[in-house]
């Protein structure tokens, strides 16, 4: 349990600078990813309207051209066999870019238009304007539906990443961020009671000092009371070098 | 990705009138092993069939949208629901016979809460 409350490691002088500068960087990529989560946000609700908008107006279009198809039918007889049956290269196709939103990024469609049109004579019998009306509104409809398309695509990647990051500053913010906090009070805590125990081991040390430096006192002082008695100066210290009172040597 | 530059496909799951009209638009294209990226549904497709195909649609990679009508994609919800990859995005388009319905829609039903009723007005 301990050591989901803090992190395990030596309370140091050293240690507690480095979890110092750890809660600092906790707090900078804190506000930062928050940053980050609202410029999603802000982005996310802009494509949301977006996307709302264009299904309606895909509402619409579609309508126009079902309507368009009908019409076609009834003039020109029902000619899906041929269409469905003559399919060969696309004409519209589309292509996907990048683009970077706040470091995340979306895939955004592009229709492009690339070979010849395989149904140039379709209609030429009968009905060759109405077709020719259908084609345009479809090619409107994909033109929509393709803008809608990548709307769609960047709504689901967006939410992707606004719940990451969401996880990740809630992470930083209810996790990290307490968890350093503790182990930072519990080195100060560690550390505090390391000095106390130095200061009073110097007074320990102290007080032993004084008994032995007494205990010197009064030793010498009875030494020179001793000395007094039998009238011997008492500052007079021995002469090492003297050699009055040995005895010589013969061997 | 070679099939990101040459560009991408659309690819249609509706019934005929639906497909017929997005191959005169332009988005039909038989590839190599002369498989379409159009499917059209009759009423007495089977669900399985549906399935199959849009599950085929989905691994292709040269599709990136896949348009699908959206009765069809009420039969086939499941797999839509289950797929969570923002490429190949699947697109769903009003059918003739019945008016779109926003309330069905995946994409859109992720997004409930986040709008209010009068956005759709």
């Amino acid at each position: 349990m301990t050591s989901h409350e803090r992190i395990d490691i030596f309370p140091s002088r050293m240690n507690l600078t480095i979890m110092k500068t750890r809660l600092k960087g906790a707090h900078k990529g804190h506000s930062l990813l928050k940053k980050k989560a609202d410029a999603l946000k802000i982005r996310f609700h802009s494509i949301l309207k977006k996307i709302i908008e264009a299904k309606q107006e895909m509402g619409e279009v579609m309508k126009e051209a079902s309507f368009s198809l009908a019409e076609t039918k009834f003039s020109g007889g029902d000619f899906s066999p041929v269409v469905l049956q003559n399919v060969s290269k696309a004409q519209m196709k589309v292509r996907s870019k990048k683009e970077n939103v706040a470091g995340v990024k979306l895939p955004v469609f592009e229709v492009y238009e690339d070979g010849t049109d395989s149904y140039e004579l379709t209609g030429l019998a009968r009905g060759g304007e109405q077709l020719n009306r259908l084609k345009k509104n479809y090619a409107k409809a994909v033109k929509l539906l393709v803008e809608l398309a990548s709307l769609q695509t960047a709504f689901v990647t967006l939410d992707e990443a606004i719940k990451i990051t969401n996880r990740r500053v809630n992470a930083i913010e209810h996790v990290i961020i307490p968890r350093i906090e503790r182990t930072i009070s519990y080195i100060v805590t560690e550390l505090d009671e390391g000095e106390r125990e130095e200061f009073f081991r110097l007074k320990k040390i102290q007080q032993k000092k004084e008994v032995m430096r007494n205990k010197q006192d009064k030793i010498r002082r009875k030494w020179q009371e001793e000395q007094e008695k039998e009238n011997l100066p008492v500052n007079q210290t021995p002469n090492l070098l003297a050699d009055d009172e040995d005895e010589d040597l013969l061997f | 990705m070679a099939s990101s530059r040459s560009g991408k496909l659309l690819a249609v799951i509706g019934d005929e009138d639906t497909c017929t009209g997005f191959l005169l638009g332009g988005i039909g294209e038989l590839n190599k092993h002369r498989h379409p990226n159009f499917m059209v549904v009759e009423k007495d497709t089977p669900t399985n069939e549906i399935e199959e195909q849009l599950k085929k649609f989905l691994n292709r990679q040269d599709i990136a949208i896949i348009l699908i009508s959206q009765s069809i994609a009420d039969v086939v919800r499941h797999v839509i629901d289950a797929h969570v990859e923002p490429i190949p995005t699947i697109l769903e388009i009003p059918s003739k016979d019945a008016p779109y319905d926003p309330s069905k829609d995946s994409i859109l039903r992720r997004a409930k809460g986040m709008f209010s009723a009068e956005d759709f007005r």
